[in-house]
């Protein structure tokens, strides 16, 4: 036990002795939260819209007044002629054009149809199809108020039939992007410390040489190891909670479910997270080997884990190798428990889940440990 | 004869690393797999979960009409209102439908009979896309049904995608799997092989030889060249030959824009390297200053306008973002240099700028 606390005493000094190193860990989460959650946003808010009216009759004034009202759009301009339609989107001045052609309103009045055209920059696919879904409601919701204000009577003895839908938003009703950001952004934060840190700083020992040293001491391998990790498994707990109070404090992120839930949670997850650095390192011999495999599968780790795009969206096989990416599986879980207020009986297959995942990783890192160079 | 021996050594060192070398030739190559068929925020499959109180012939044809527009996947059927909260809790629904009871009953003697939708938005975006798709679905089935009363005043939507009219995502991963690549194996690459020479304490080695500083660098750069190059050649042909991908513009004009950003990218290795002591930092400095920037602050996911007016001023130093603006207006609207002319020269200041400050920055002597 002592020598464990030595080691763990070494490392510690090392990185509290570090000039560059401690403010990065130190700095980091305030960063990466106060950047990334402004920066990693599909939330539409400013919307460039260009109005081309060349009908300019008060049906056209009012839709053009329907997305002016909007909080969602930014409207550039408004002409009366189609002309620059293409080069404001050429020229990247709009996001979206909106043409609402000469007689208008006349052809509505009198075919009882008439059409407008949305061009929509669909370069960034699924920003195009956020700002094609907002635009379309809001017509579509101008269309229905306009029949019923013309029909202000059902039409003599029909009874046209009509469903009533009405609908809510659970968990988040003024649909806050930055409770959906923040707790994704912190098990960000957590994995790269967890993987990129602690696996680097055995492969540093290897090679400046210094790892020879500690193979011909009685240090054995389990307290080698342990001293390795834990504080980087400290230092990782700690961010999260940092994190989580900045996320609290700065943008207002709801903590409905139990803290000690997300904590035991994130206990497991960093062992595993911790063990794959280890593995990692165990396999390589220089630092840049080290960071580069880590760096591959953090990218893939990440981009499949929900983070920015729903689990659900990705095609079957997908999802079936999603299965081996703990990150995934934590950024549901800090959800769930976070927004949801998901109790232990909701979470309790992810818990099983990674902690087999924990004990699989560290057992193939340890035995994969030799202590000999 | 000295400095190409001194190439060939660099190159023995990336060459012997075929571990390295396999996942950086692989490395575009998965994530440009992963970007073209694995990522996507359409709605396909979304699971959810009906709370028919009527169970009659309108709410079942209604749910057949969602089931099978490939857009849902019934999760499981609720039969009371308590278990909504229990079902979403678990995480297994993203949005669950109730029907009144006496659906049918109410439509045809009434006129009017409703539908409430939950949806979960702990994911707004895509609560806000389910409850549309729901509402366009119903609201189709509902049209259908009413063929023969002709509904007056029908404002028509001709919505039209423009650069990319199937909403393919291959134009936004293209681009930036290009920079994100380019950066790795240029800046953060380079900036590590450098400093691992000082912390093992074989730059000494190298500053004694008669090998000038200059050709200390470009030895140390002009393999990572070679290969960024590479990696950018088999990004633009899986990008055509896998997914389609038409390049509009001078293929000539793409190319030389390249190499301008991978050379702008080894400055800044470079430049972290003069500042780095270790390699754990100068890998720490370039992924917090290089990659995350360049990755987020780029426009390459996540479109600039969205952000703050700060961060938006901030993403003007991202030469990430002018190299991005730039292969997208080649690849897709094929403009020429007489439009981008502007980002072009942006990016040759930036690399101006980088290469001065390293060039002032590299030490000769040891501290």
């Amino acid at each position: 036990m002592r020598t464990i606390f030595y080691i763990i005493q070494k490392e510690f000094r090392q990185i509290r002795h570090n000039r560059v190193m401690l403010p990065i860990i130190v700095l980091m989460p305030f960063i990466q939260l106060l950047i990334l959650v402004h920066a990693a946003t599909y939330e539409m808010k400013h919307i460039r819209l260009y109005v081309s009216d060349a009908d300019k009759s008060s049906i056209s004034r009012q839709i053009t007044g329907k997305f002016s009202g909007s909080p969602f759009y930014d409207i550039v301009n408004i002409q009366s002629h189609s002309r620059d339609n293409m080069e404001q989107l050429l020229e990247n001045k709009a996001d979206i054009v909106i043409d609402i052609p000469y007689g208008f309103e006349k052809k509505l009045r009198t075919e009882g149809s008439a059409r407008v055209q949305l061009l929509i920059n669909g370069i960034n696919a699924p920003a195009a199809a956020l700002i094609f879904a907002y635009s379309s409601s809001i017509v579509a919701g101008y269309n229905r108020e306009l029949i019923t204000i013309w029909i202000d009577q059902p039409l003599a003895g029909m009874v046209i039939p009509s469903i009533n839908i009405t609908y809510s938003y659970w968990f988040n009703p003024e649909l806050n992007y930055k409770n959906f950001m923040v707790p994704g952004i912190l098990v960000l934060l957590v994995t790269m410390i967890g993987a990129f840190m602690a696996g680097i700083n055995i492969v540093r020992e290897k090679e400046i040489g210094t790892i020879d040293q500690l193979n011909v001491s009685p240090v054995k391998k389990y307290q080698f190891i342990t001293g390795k990790l834990v504080p980087y498994w400290i230092i990782a707990m700690s961010e999260l909670a940092f994190g989580l109070l900045i996320g609290k404090l700065l943008f207002g992120t709801p903590v409905i479910g139990s803290i000690f839930l997300l904590f035991a949670y994130a206990a497991i997850y960093l062992t595993a997270i911790l063990g794959m650095g280890l593995l990692i390192s165990t396999v390589n011999n220089t630092m840049q080997q080290s960071m580069f495999i880590t760096w591959f599968f953090m990218v893939v780790f990440i981009l499949m884990s929900g983070l920015f795009t729903p689990v659900e969206s990705m095609p079957v096989w997908a999802q079936r190798i999603d299965i081996i990416n703990p990150v995934a599986d934590f950024i549901a879980v800090i959800r769930m428990i976070l927004l949801k207020g998901s109790g232990f009986s909701d979470v309790k297959t992810h818990f099983l889940y990674i902690t087999v995942y924990a004990v699989i990783i560290m057992m193939l890192a340890v035995s994969r440990y030799r202590k000999v160079s | 004869m000295k400095f190409t021996g001194f190439i060939r050594k660099e190159f023995y060192h990336i060459f012997r690393d075929y571990r390295s070398l396999v996942i950086l030739i692989g490395m575009p190559v998965i994530q440009i797999l992963l970007f073209g068929y694995a990522i996507t925020t359409d709605i396909k499959d979304a699971r959810i979960a009906i709370l028919d109180n009527s169970k009659d012939i309108v709410s079942m044809k209604i749910t057949d009409k969602l089931l099978s527009s490939g857009y849902f996947k019934l999760n499981e059927n609720l039969s009371n209102l308590k278990d909504v909260e229990k079902s979403f809790r678990k995480g297994k629904v993203k949005e669950v439908i109730i029907f009144e009871s006496n659906f049918t009953e109410k439509l045809n003697k009434t006129g009017k009979a409703g539908i409430q939708i939950i949806a979960d938005a702990t994911d707004p975006n895509t609560a806000n896309l389910l409850v549309s798709y729901t509402n366009a679905i119903i609201t189709n089935y509902q049209s259908e049904q009413a063929k023969d009363v002709k509904i007056p005043y029908r404002i028509e939507q001709d919505v039209r995608m423009m650069f990319n009219p199937e909403m393919k995502s291959v134009y936004m991963f293209i681009p930036g799997t290009m920079v994100i690549i380019l950066m790795l194996v240029c800046a953060m690459m380079t900036s590590i092989s450098i400093t691992r020479e000082k912390e093992t304490g074989t730059m000494e080695v190298l500053l004694v030889s008669p090998l000038k500083p200059f050709h200390i660098i470009a030895g140390k750069v002009i393999p990572y060249i070679v290969l960024s190059f590479i990696d950018a050649l088999v990004i633009l042909s899986m990008g055509h030959f896998v997914f389609g991908l038409i390049i509009h513009g001078s293929l000539v004009l793409l190319l030389a824009e390249s190499i301008l950003f991978v050379i702008m990218a080894l400055s800044m290795g470079i430049m972290i390297s003069t500042v780095a002591p270790s390699q754990q930092v100068a890998m720490l400095l370039s992924l917090a200053g290089l990659m995350l920037p360049s990755i987020l602050l780029s426009g390459f996911i996540f479109p600039i306008e969205n952000m703050p007016l700060v961060l938006q001023w901030f993403c003007n130093i991202i030469p990430a973002k002018w190299f991005i603006i730039i292969i997208r207006s080649i690849i897709l609207k094929g403009v020429g240099l007489k439009i981008l002319w502007k980002e072009t020269l942006i990016l040759v200041l930036l690399t101006v700028f980088f290469v001065a400050v390293s060039i002032k920055r590299f030490k000769i002597r040891l501290e």
